[in-house]
């Protein structure tokens, strides 16, 4: 505006823009440069050199400082390590928690090999052994599934058709009969066992002799019958059944002889009875099976 | 600046370096370290402008190369640089902006672990990218805790009322 007048700064007490800036860019650029200097300097220099020399010196000027602060900070870094091992603990809880979890199912898993090694070391064996039927062959077969409910006498194992496993192929373990192959599938093969009430088997007492059939019993699930024995046989408490084998000249029992199938607990008769109630515990474990032997005839032996 | 301002302005930069190479520098969280010095740098260059920060700067990063036994002159160009964008930053868009802390701090914290990270690697050091990359993302957060507390305190201390680039006269044209 004209006219009008304009109080102006003092020259040289307030730096103009330019000039200002211009001083900034000096001052700044100059730093740079003296940083690279010092950059070449420290690369370009031996150990013994005069930077390093003087870069020792101030180190071992600013030692002091560096021990206050580090004791004046020591306070602060113990608590803040005190709440990270808090953080590291719950964490540490986990993973262990984790692991422990981990290495319990590996228990769980290595027991259950052990007695499956036991098993199957049994069952060879009882292949190996006497009682074994000759002409037949074993067929080692995991336990893999049982069917549900109380009054399914059954299990399946993991050998079927493509094994060589056929329907009434006789299940065994190395303490004796299990039952029969009920049902096969290419891969697979369900067993009715002993005390299933569809089963019977023709079987001999071996001390006396006597003969009968083994069934299911009345009592309850785990325990058999041996039926069909006349009053006159003698039978005891505490003798061995086993399977008779029997052959006519068309027809053959489906159970090789000679396998047992248990032990005769209690013996009795009655007057209105024909025969003698005689009470067989078998000597498979039917509720706890792992692993059976399914007995596959020879080629040369079928009839 | 007063001698005063100048006075308390060396001292924080001072206290500041030894600080962090002597208490911070061991202190890891979340896989990285909080950088109190730089966010003390880029609070002084806020509030003392370019040449101050520049200057604060190069000397801050000559006591933590002299204290580390490091390259003599690599964190001083560095923090050199760091100040005086900060300082500019803060003459110019960020002037009296509330945010301006927070933003300079997160923004130069990245920039400074990228430039740390190819300065290096320039000057044929042996350094895996990953491992000085990947601490820059969670750097970036604990110096942005930091950035607010920080710049309160380093404001109070070397404030001294009116910045250095502030217009501090009228020029009328006539």
């Amino acid at each position: 505006m004209l006219g009008v007048s304009v109080r102006r700064p003092a020259a040289g007490r307030f730096p103009s823009r330019s000039t200002t800036a211009l001083r900034r860019r000096v001052v700044v650029g100059a730093l740079v440069v003296l940083a690279l200097v010092l950059i070449t300097f420290s690369f370009r220099q031996s150990e013994d050199g005069p930077v390093a020399s003087a870069q020792g010196a101030a180190a071992s000027a600013l030692r002091p400082f560096e021990i206050a602060a580090e004791r004046v900070a020591q306070p602060f870094r113990d608590a803040y390590a005190w709440v990270d091992s808090l953080f590291a603990a719950r964490s540490d809880a986990k993973r262990l928690k984790e692991e422990n979890d981990q290495l319990r199912q590996r228990v769980i898993q290595n027991q259950f090999a052990v007695r499956e090694n036991a098993r199957l070391r049994g069952l060879l064996d009882f292949r190996d052994g006497p009682a074994y039927p000759r002409d037949y062959q074993g067929l080692g077969a995991s336990v893999i599934a049982r069917p549900a409910g109380a009054f399914a006498q059954a299990i399946v194992v993991a050998v079927g058709a493509k094994d060589g496993v056929a329907v009434n192929a006789p299940v065994v373990t190395e303490d004796g009969l299990v039952g029969l192959v009920t049902r096969v599938t290419s891969s697979t093969a369900r067993v009715t066992l002993l005390t299933d009430e569809q089963l019977a088997v023709s079987a001999l007492d071996v001390n006396s002799n006597a003969a009968g059939v083994v069934r299911h019993g009345r009592a309850s699930a785990a325990t058999l019958i041996l039926d069909r024995v006349p009053k006159e046989a003698i039978v005891e408490v505490g003798d061995t059944v086993v399977t008779a084998g029997w052959r006519s000249s068309k027809l053959a029992s489906l159970y090789p002889k000679g396998i047992p199938i248990g032990k005769v607990t209690s013996v009795g008769q009655t007057d209105t009875d024909p025969y003698k109630q005689v009470q067989v515990t078998p000597f498979a474990s039917l509720s706890a099976l792992d692993a059976v032997l399914v007995l596959v005839r020879k080629a040369e032996s079928l009839p | 600046m007063s001698p005063s301002v100048a006075a308390r302005l060396a001292g924080v930069v001072f206290v500041g370096s030894i600080f962090q190479v002597s208490a911070i520098s061991s202190v890891r969280v979340l896989g990285a370290t909080p950088d109190l010095l730089l966010v003390v740098l880029v609070s002084v260059a806020l509030v003392r402008g370019a040449l101050a920060g520049a200057i604060a700067g190069f000397a801050a990063g000559l006591i933590v190369d002299v204290a580390t036994l490091g390259t003599l002159g690599l964190v001083a160009l560095l923090l050199t640089l760091a100040g005086y964008w900060a300082g500019r930053y803060g003459e110019t868009t960020g002037r009296d902006r509330a945010y301006a802390p927070l933003l300079a701090v997160i923004a130069i914290t990245a920039l400074y672990g990228i430039a740390a990270y190819v300065l290096t690697f320039m000057l044929g050091e042996p350094v895996s990218a990953r491992g000085a990359l990947l601490p820059v993302l969670p750097g970036m957060l604990l110096n942005a805790v930091l950035a607010y507390p920080v710049h309160t305190a380093v404001r109070r201390l070397v404030g001294g009322g009116e910045r250095t680039q502030r217009a501090r006269e009228v020029e009328l044209l006539v």
